[in-house]
């Protein structure tokens, strides 16, 4: 089926087995947002540490509820990005989201983006890009109130774009 | 409720008046139902309680107004304005003879939203207006009542009006089974509800509530009653003589007309004191610089160049469900509902959402897949060119209330087979087995 483009094994071996889920403490930044479509909603933390004197991701946990493409991509996300610097992250992240944009028509960066490579399908589904997002969304909120120190927010994930 | 319901369970037409409609003959009037979509499938179209299809028909009527008539109705001094207003007349008289209305009775709006929101803001606007508008004004101690399972177009717009002008929002709860809790009636309908506003069947469950019960309870308390019909009046027969409304609102395009028009029916008496909600050209009287008055009702509530091919293209519709015949219409859903029901029912693992027979229940019929969300069900089903819904369907504390985050929905119209529901259900079990874990 045209479907399996997009549900990879790799997606649903995450969404049936997902890394780095569950809250964790200690953390900076809470966020929860949500996808208005649909009602999925992700509750999502950050840890920053210093590496070297740069900020990094020292954890990311996350709880959800939500379609496997979401879970999946929440799951990815977390091992695509916990342990490095923030710069990197912030690189991986606006290369996923780049990924999700193409409509297909991306050569993703493997050694960039790990698992992640595997949601290419998803970007040829728009009803879908939202769901891929909303995690990712989530940690770009969630990193920059760890780093400024600003309040929790709570967000509603907009297609392609930031919470508002 | 300690008052004696008069309703008694049973189907929603007159199963004696009823003949079967002859669907092969009906899907060759609808042109999208011959194209096919993902790996040349055929489509199968379970998704018209969000938008019907249009038959030839509807769609010859807007291209032939366009093509001779066109013109700004209520207008213009040349034969075609002459033309386009005759057209639009004709239709809202056709729209009301579809309802049981006198054609005064007639709003057109751009949308069944539009049509609430029109009552809602009429009900603020009353606060300004002069002392014919009494009746409409609410504000602190006074109370809105409204359902959990309404769609957010008959809520959201009820909430509004609270935050504008102080009343309280208060509204009924749903039964584990997906049927208004009216347990609480006489307690929730009190002297300080001002307006009830109800759906006529859900969305989500197809439950029907009894709003002529409802509606004898509210005026018996001197409320209005505003009924949401976007998914009664494309199904069924409705009569606004024994609905027991105040006020009807309903959209064209669920019911095979075109997207862009919606309608709302008011009584005569209450149309006539409502304030304006939309002001503008057309619903003026005379304008002065110093203030302007309105024209009568249904022009009040009009303002703008009116939608006439849109008007044109519902009356069409109109007549093409009025050839079919409302109450085969409703017993042909009843049908392939009854047979939804079943096949899904019967498949390990999927929950139907709401009433389980067809007793007071529409055609929509939403499911939840255990370990399987909604979208992915969506998904997997439009691989196999079914076109199904699958988020909270606009009903999101009515998806609360039953305890899922989202649902599945298959809603049917008189194009439907059981063919149809059959390739659902065998949809449904495809979908387990492709997420089944590994």
């Amino acid at each position: 089926m045209e479907v399996e483009s997009m549900y990879r094994e790799i997606i649903l071996d995450h969404y049936r087995h997902p890394h780095n889920r569950g809250l964790r403490e200690p953390y900076d930044a809470e966020v929860h947002h949500v996808n208005p479509l649909c009602g999925d909603e992700v509750t999502l933390r950050v840890a920053v540490k210093d590496a070297g004197g740069e900020p990094a991701i020292a954890d990311v946990s996350y709880d959800s509820l939500g379609c496997s493409i979401s879970q999946a991509s929440a799951s990815v996300m977390t091992e695509a990005l916990i342990g490095k610097t923030v710069r990197e992250a912030m690189g991986i992240s606006g290369a996923f989201l780049e990924l999700m944009q193409s409509r297909g028509a991306a050569e993703p960066d493997e050694d960039l983006l790990g698992d992640a490579v595997a949601f290419e399908g998803v970007s040829k589904y728009p009803a879908r890009i939202k769901c891929a997002l909303l995690g990712w969304m989530a940690w770009k909120d969630a990193i920059a109130q760890a780093l400024d120190g600003s309040p929790a927010s709570q967000g509603a994930t907009q297609p392609g774009g930031e919470q508002t | 409720m300690t008052t004696t319901p008069t309703h008694l369970p049973g189907p929603l037409h007159d199963p004696a008046a009823t003949r079967p409609l002859d669907v092969a003959d009906i899907r060759a009037d609808f042109p999208i139902l011959g194209r096919a979509v993902r790996g040349g499938r055929p489509l199968v179209y379970l998704d018209s309680g969000a938008t019907s299809h249009k038959p030839r028909q509807v769609l010859d009527a807007e291209r032939d107004f366009y093509t001779i008539h066109n013109s700004a109705a209520h207008r213009g001094a040349h034969l075609l304005g002459e033309e386009a207003t005759d057209a639009y007349e004709a239709a809202r008289s056709q729209v009301a003879a579809f309802i049981g209305a006198q054609p005064g009775e007639i709003v057109f709006t751009k949308s069944a939203t539009e049509a609430l929101n029109l009552v809602a803001y009429a009900m603020s606007n009353a606060a300004t207006a002069g002392p014919q508008a009494e009746r409409f004004r609410v504000g602190p101690g006074d109370e809105v009542l409204v359902t959990e399972m309404e769609h957010h177009a008959n809520l959201v717009p009820w909430q509004q009006l609270c935050q504008r002008t102080g009343a309280t929002l208060r509204w009924f709860g749903v039964t584990p089974e997906g049927r208004l809790d009216l347990s609480n009636a006489d307690a929730l309908i009190s002297d300080r509800t001002k307006v009830v506003a109800v759906t006529h069947q859900s969305n989500v469950t197809g439950t029907v509530p009894l709003v002529a019960e409802i509606a004898a309870l509210a005026h018996a308390r001197g409320a209005l009653v505003v009924v949401d019909g976007a998914q009664s009046v494309p199904h069924r027969p409705v009569d606004v003589a024994t609905l027991g409304a105040d006020f009807l609102a309903f959209s064209a395009h669920k019911m095979l007309g075109p997207s862009g028009i919606g309608v709302l029916w008011g009584r005569r008496e209450l149309l006539e004191a409502m304030p304006p909600f939309i002001t503008g050209g057309s619903m003026i009287e005379v304008v002065r610089m110093e203030g302007s008055t309105f024209l009568p009702p249904p022009q009040r509530f009009e303002a703008g160049v009116p939608a006439a091919a849109q008007a044109v293209g519902l009356a069409a519709a109109c007549r093409y469900l009025d050839a079919l015949g409302m109450e085969n219409v409703a017993a042909h859903e009843e049908a392939l509902t009854a047979h939804a029901l079943e096949a899904l029912g019967g498949i390990d693992g999927v929950r139907v959402l709401g009433p389980l027979t067809t007793e007071d229940r529409g055609g929509a019929v939403s499911f939840e897949i255990e370990n399987v969300h909604p979208h992915d069900v969506g998904q997997l089903l439009d691989e196999l060119g079914i076109a199904v819904r699958a988020d909270h369907h606009c009903a999101w504390p009515l998806h609360r209330a039953l305890g899922v985050q989202a649902s599945t929905r298959a809603t049917f119209y008189v194009y439907n087979t059981h063919a149809e529901v059959d390739a659902l259900a065998e949809g449904v079990r495809q979908t387990q087995r492709f997420f089944a874990a590994a």
